[in-house]
C-alpha cells in the first residue's frame, strides 16, 4: 500500500484508452464500475476533443456483484459492437473488474461477435498507464499486422513508419507534422503514422514500410521491437528534440533509408534557437542550474538542449517512467547528477529543494511544486493540463520544436539586463526582488508568486530561496547580523545558492560564525 | 417595481404522494456519472481539519487529480492509500499497510483532528473492513486524531451520494443534545460559507435558533442531536443522513429545496411553520430577500424564457434545478435525468411539474444521447465528459458539476443560479466564430 496525493500516470486502462482514442475503427468495451467514466473528460476536457473517447464502460453496481457481471458485459459488448460498428473491438477490466475476474476476452470471443476482438490483460495492480498504452498498441498492431508473412516491400522509394504519437501525449499533434515534414523533405514516404489518426487496416499495413521511426518509445517500444522481430523493420528510435537530436535523428533516418541529406534540410538558419543562444543577451542563461523531471523521452532530451543548447547546468534529472529508468540513468551519468527514479511527487519536490535549481523543467506535478517554491517552471512532459493543450502551433520536435523550447523556457526567467539591475540597484520601491520581472507582467514574477495564486496556496507557499532564520543550528555554523545584512543584497535567485556555497565552504574551512569576510572568502572561492 | 411572475402553488399542499404517479424511464447501460469519491472535492475544504485518505487504486487517485486538478494547486487535504498486488496476493497484511500509511501520514500533517478512510470500489470488492480498521486506528490516535470510515465506492454511490454516507457517518459521533434543550434546527448538506451567513441572518431575524449546520466547518464542533431537534435538507442527495438523524431521534422538516425565489420561500416558511413564526414577521422578514431574487431572476427571463432544457443525471440537484427553471423562468423543460430518484426527498419538486415532463431515473448514456437527438433542445445540462461532444455538434450545455460548486441557494443567490444557466446562451450570441 502506498501513499499518494497525486499520481503521475493513471491506471492500464487509462493508457488503453489512449489508444483506441487515438485511432479510428476501435472501440473499447470496458469491464468497469460506475465512476471509471470520469476518465471521458481527460479527453473531452483537457485535449478538447470533439467526441467522447470510444469507450463503453459496463458500470456494474453493487447489486449486480451477486448476480452475474459477466452478463452486464455481454450485452454491454454486443451493444457496443451493433451500434458503433468498429473494426476492431479491445476488451479489458479496470482494477474492481480485475478483482471480480470475469476474463472479459475470454466472454467476447465466445460472443460470436461480427468483428475482431483484441483482448487486453491489464494488470491495474502491477502496472500503470504508459505501460497499458504500449501494451495496447503492441497487442492491436499484432492482431492486424500479424496475420500475413513478412510481404514484399517496393524497392523504388523507401519508406517508413511513424510510431507513438497519442491521444494525451505531450505536443503530439504539433510533433507529428515537423517529422512528416523532415521525413518528406528527405524523400521517403510514409507508409502508416499509428496510432494516432491510424485505422486497424492501416496496422495492417505496417509492414510493407522498410522501416520504424519510434517518437515515443513509452508507447511504442514493445510494438517496434516485436515488427523489428518478425518483418526486420529497423527501428530509428532518437527522439527529434532539441537542435542536436533533430539533426542526429534526420542523419539516422538517412542512414535507415539509404538517402543523402538534402543540403537545405540542416542548412544556416534552418532553426533559430542556435542564433538566439549565441547572441549575447543569452549570455546570463549560463549555467543557470536547472532541474529536469518527466518522462523518459522529454528529460533525456531536455537534458541535452539544456547542457549543449543552452548552456545550463542540469542539477537534477529524473523521471517517473520506471521502464526507461536505464536511459535516464546513463543521461544523468553524463550529466555528473544522480539520475531520480520515483514516482512520488513528494520525493521529486523534496530532490528539487535539495538542488537548489534556478529553473525547473517538469511535467504539471513539478509546476505545482516549483510554484509553491517560487522557482520558474516550464512544462516538458505529460501528465499534461488543458494548458499544455495550446490553440497555437508549439510543437516539441524538429526545428521548429527547438524554437518554442527556446522561448517557453527563457521566458519564465528574469531577463538579462534586467537581472543585472536587480544586482545594482535592490532598494528601488518599485523594482525589487519581490516584484518579479517586468516581462512577465504585474504581480506574476517568481518572487511576487502568481496572480492566480489562491489563499491556500498563498498560505503554502515556501519560497525555495527563503531566509531561514539566522537562529544557529548546533553543529553548524551560524551567520552574524552583518553578513546576514550583507546575504539579502544578493538578489533572490542566486541567495539560496549563495547562503549555500558560503555554509559548506565555512564548514570545510571550520569557521563560525560566517562574517561578511566569509561570505566573500566563500564567493571567491566558488565563483558565480 | 414591474414583476412578470406566475403565483406558485404553496409547496406545503403538495405532498410528496403526487410524484408517486408519475411514470419514471428507467434503462440501464452506461452511467455517466462521477463515484461518490467525488465529492471529498467540496467536503475536504468544507470541513477543514479533516483529511480524506481513499483506500483504493490507482484509478482512484486518478481520478481524485482529474477531476480536482482544475481547481486544487495547494496540497490538497485528501489522499489515496493505493492498494497493489502484495496487498492482494497476501504478502503483506493490509491492515498493517494501512496503519503504516495513517502513521505517515499523521506525523505529515499533525493538523488534521479527523482522519476519514474512506471506501472505494476495489476496497468493498475485497471486502477490507474499514469501519473496524477505524476503530482500531481510532483506538490508537484518538484523542489527538480521531478516525472514522464511510464508502463513497462507485459500485454503490454517484457523485454526491459520497456526501451523504460522510454525513451518516458523522451522526454516530454527534454529542446528545440535553432532554430538556430547546427546539434546535440542524441545516443538512454542505453549502458554500456565504451562504450559510446569509442564512443565519435570516433565521436571526425569523427568531428560529439555535441552527447548527451539517457538515460543520470543523470536526470538533459536530451539531448535537436528540428528540427536541428538527433539522432540514439543503441539499436533496443526504436522504440517508436524514434517516440516521431521525434514528436519534430529530424531527425532519421537509421543503422544497432552496433554489430560486420560490424555493427558498418555501423552504424559509416549512422552517418558520415548524418553529410557529408569526406570518407578519415571516413576511417582514424575508419580503426583502424576495423582492431582490424576483429582481434578479427575472433579468435573464429574456435569455431562458420558452428554451426547452434537457437535464442529464449527475448530483440529484436535477428535480430541483427544473423546477427553479420551469416556474421562475418560464423554460420547458424536457426530461429531467437524475442518478438515484428519492421520492420522500424531491416529491414536491416534481409535483410542481407539469405532466409532460419525462423524468428518467439512472442511466443508459448512449439511449439518452439518441433522446437528445429527436428532442432536440436549446441548452442540455449536463457532466463534463458530455459537454464538450455536445458543443462540437451545434448545441449549448451547462455543465452541472458547477450546481455543486458554485454558491446557488437562497435569496442572494437565485440570480447568480440564473446567470449560471443562461450564460451558454448568451455566450453562443455572442460570439461571432465557429458555429
Amino acid at each position: 500500500m502506498e501513499l499518494t496525493v497525486w499520481t503521475y500516470e493513471g491506471p492500464p486502462h487509462v493508457g488503453a484508452i489512449r489508444i483506441a482514442n487515438s485511432m479510428n475503427g476501435v472501440h473499447f468495451v470496458l469491464h468497469a464500475p460506475q465512476g471509471d467514466t470520469y476518465a471521458d473528460l481527460l479527453f473531452t476536457m483537457i485535449e478538447r476533443n470533439k467526441k467522447r473517447p470510444p469507450v463503453t464502460y459496463t458500470t456494474f453496481q453493487a447489486r449486480d456483484l451477486s448476480g452475474d457481471t459477466a452478463e452486464i458485459f455481454k450485452v454491454a459488448a454486443r451493444d457496443a459492437a451493433e451500434r458503433f460498428k468498429p473494426q476492431a473491438l479491445l476488451v479489458g477490466s479496470s482494477c474492481t473488474a480485475e478483482l471480480i475476474q470475469d476474463d472479459p476476452g475470454g466472454l467476447a470471443k465466445t460472443m460470436g461477435l461480427n468483428v475482431p476482438v483484441v483482448a487486453l490483460e491489464l494488470p491495474s495492480y502491477q502496472k500503470k498507464e504508459n505501460w497499458g498504452a504500449a501494451e495496447t498498441f503492441y497487442r492491436l498492431v499484432r492482431a492486424f499486422a500479424g496475420g500475413a508473412g513478412k510481404p514484399d516491400v517496393a524497392p523504388e522509394q523507401a519508406s517508413c513508419n511513424i510510431l507513438g504519437p497519442s491521444s494525451l501525449g505531450f505536443r503530439n499533434r504539433d510533433d507529428i507534422l515537423e517529422v512528416k515534414k523532415i521525413v518528406e523533405a528527405l524523400g521517403i514516404r510514409i507508409n502508416t503514422i499509428a496510432p494516432l489518426g491510424a485505422s486497424p487496416a492501416d496496422l495492417a499495413r505496417i509492414p510493407e514500410a522498410h522501416f520504424n521511426i519510434v517518437l515515443y518509445p513509452e508507447i511504442a517500444d514493445n510494438a517496434a521491437r516485436w515488427l523489428k522481430r518478425s518483418f526486420g523493420q529497423e527501428m530509428v528510435a532518437i527522439a527529434p528534440i532539441g537542435v542536436g537530436a533533430t539533426q542526429d535523428f534526420i542523419a539516422a533516418v538517412a542512414a535507415a533509408a539509404g538517402v543523402e541529406v538534402p543540403a537545405s534540410l540542416t542548412a544556416d538558419g534552418a532553426e533559430r534557437l542556435s542564433w538566439y543562444s549565441r547572441s549575447i543577451d543569452s549570455n546570463y542563461l549560463t549555467g543557470k542550474r536547472v532541474f529536469i523531471f518527466g518522462d523518459a523521452t522529454h528529460a533525456v532530451a531536455a537534458a541535452r538542449i539544456a547542457t549543449e543548447e543552452l548552456g545550463f547546468k542540469v542539477c537534477g534529472l529524473g523521471t517517473y517512467s520506471r521502464e526507461f529508468a536505464r536511459d535516464v540513468r546513463e543521461a544523468a551519468a553524463k550529466y555528473g547528477v544522480e539520475a531520480l527514479i520515483s514516482d512520488n511527487h513528494l520525493d521529486v519536490e523534496d530532490a528539487i529543494i535539495a538542488a537548489q535549481p534556478e529553473l525547473v523543467l517538469g511535467t504539471q506535478m513539478e509546476r505545482h511544486a516549483a510554484k509553491r517554491l517560487r522557482v520558474p517552471c516550464a512544462v516538458i512532459s505529460s501528465p499534461v493540463h488543458v494548458q499544455d493543450f495550446p490553440a497555437r502551433y508549439s510543437p516539441q520536435m524538429g526545428f521548429e520544436g527547438a524554437n518554442v523550447i527556446f522561448d517557453s523556457w527563457v521566458h519564465p526567467l528574469m531577463m538579462g539586463l534586467e537581472e543585472h539591475l536587480l544586482q545594482m540597484f535592490r532598494g528601488d520601491f518599485e523594482f525589487h526582488d519581490d516584484a518579479g520581472s517586468s516581462h512577465l507582467g504585474h504581480g506574476h514574477g517568481a518572487a511576487a508568486g502568481e496572480t492566480d495564486t489562491t489563499a491556500d496556496e498563498a498560505e503554502s507557499t515556501q519560497p525555495i530561496h527563503a531566509e531561514p532564520a539566522a537562529a544557529a543550528v548546533p553543529g553548524e555554523p551560524s551567520w552574524t547580523s552583518d553578513a546576514e545584512r550583507e546575504l539579502r543584497k544578493i538578489p533572490f535567485f542566486v541567495r539560496g545558492k549563495a547562503r549555500r556555497n558560503t555554509e559548506s565552504y565555512a564548514v570545510q574551512n571550520g569557521l563560525n560564525p560566517i562574517t561578511i569576510e566569509t561570505l566573500y572568502d566563500a564567493k571567491a572561492h566558488f565563483g558565480r | 417595481m414591474t414583476v412578470v411572475y406566475s403565483a406558485p402553488v404553496p409547496a406545503k399542499t403538495c405532498a410528496p404522494e403526487t410524484a408517486e404517479r408519475r411514470e419514471v424511464l428507467k434503462q440501464r447501460g452506461q452511467h455517466e456519472v462521477f463515484c461518490g469519491l467525488t465529492s471529498i472535492m467540496w467536503l475536504h475544504r468544507k470541513m477543514q481539519d479533516a483529511f480524506f485518505l481513499i483506500v483504493g487504486s490507482r484509478t482512484c487517485a486518478h481520478l481524485m487529480q482529474s477531476a480536482a486538478g482544475v481547481m486544487i494547486f495547494a496540497e490538497p487535504r485528501f489522499a489515496t492509500a493505493i492498494i497493489d498486488e502484495r496487498d492482494l496476493a497476501g504478502m503483506a497484511d493490509m491492515n498493517d499497510e494501512l496503519d503504516k500509511v495513517v502513521n505517515r501520514l499523521l506525523t505529515r500533517r499533525p493538523d488534521i483532528k479527523l482522519l476519514v478512510l474512506v471506501g472505494s470500489c476495489p476496497s468493498e470488492v475485497i471486502k477490507l473492513d474499514l469501519p473496524r480498521a477505524a476503530s482500531r486506528l481510532n483506538g490508537e490516535h484518538s484523542p489527538v486524531c480521531r478516525v472514522m470510515a464511510y464508502s463513497g465506492s462507485g459500485i454503490e454511490t454517484t457523485f454526491t451520494q459520497g456526501e451523504d454516507n460522510f454525513l451518516e457517518a458523522l451522526v454516530a459521533d454527534m454529542p446528545a443534545e440535553a432532554a430538556n434543550a430547546p427546539a434546535s434546527l440542524i441545516v443538512v448538506g454542505a453549502l458554500g460559507d456565504v451562504v450559510e451567513d446569509q442564512m443565519m441572518r435570516v433565521f436571526n431575524g425569523l427568531g428560529v435558533g439555535p441552527v447548527r449546520f451539517l457538515p460543520s466547518r470543523s470536526s470538533t464542533t459536530l451539531p448535537p442531536v436528540g428528540p427536541n431537534t428538527r433539522f432540514i435538507l439543503a441539499q436533496p442527495w443526504v436522504g440517508t443522513c436524514a434517516q440516521a438523524l431521525e434514528r436519534r431521534g430529530a424531527k425532519r422538516i421537509s421543503a422544497p429545496f432552496p433554489l430560486g425565489e420560490e424555493g427558498s420561500t418555501a423552504w424559509y416558511r416549512a422552517i418558520s411553520d415548524s418553529f410557529g413564526v408569526a406570518e407578519a414577521r415571516f413576511d417582514a422578514i424575508t419580503a426583502p430577500g424576495r423582492e431582490r431574487a424576483r429582481r434578479a431572476v427575472e433579468r435573464y427571463r429574456p435569455v431562458l424564457e420558452g428554451k426547452s432544457v434537457f437535464l442529464f443525471p449527475d448530483s440529484q440537484l436535477e428535480p430541483s434545478l427544473a423546477r427553479f427553471l420551469s416556474r421562475e423562468l418560464s423554460t420547458s423543460i424536457i426530461e429531467i435525468g437524475t442518478p438515484y430518484l428519492n421520492r420522500e426527498v424531491v416529491g414536491a419538486e416534481l409535483a410542481m411539474m407539469p405532466d409532460s415532463v419525462r423524468v428518467s431515473e439512472g442511466q443508459d448514456v448512449e439511449r439518452q444521447i439518441d433522446r437528445v437527438e429527436q428532442d432536440n433542445p436549446d441548452l442540455i445540462i449536463c457532466g463534463m465528459g458530455l459537454g464538450n461532444p455536445f458543443e462540437a455538434e451545434g448545441r449549448s450545455t451547462k455543465w452541472s458539476i458547477e450546481f455543486v460548486f458554485t454558491p446557488i441557494q437562497g435569496y442572494e443567490q437565485a440570480g447568480d443560479l440564473a446567470e449560471l444557466i443562461a450564460r451558454p446562451l448568451m455566450r453562443r450570441a455572442l460570439l461571432k466564430v465557429g458555429t
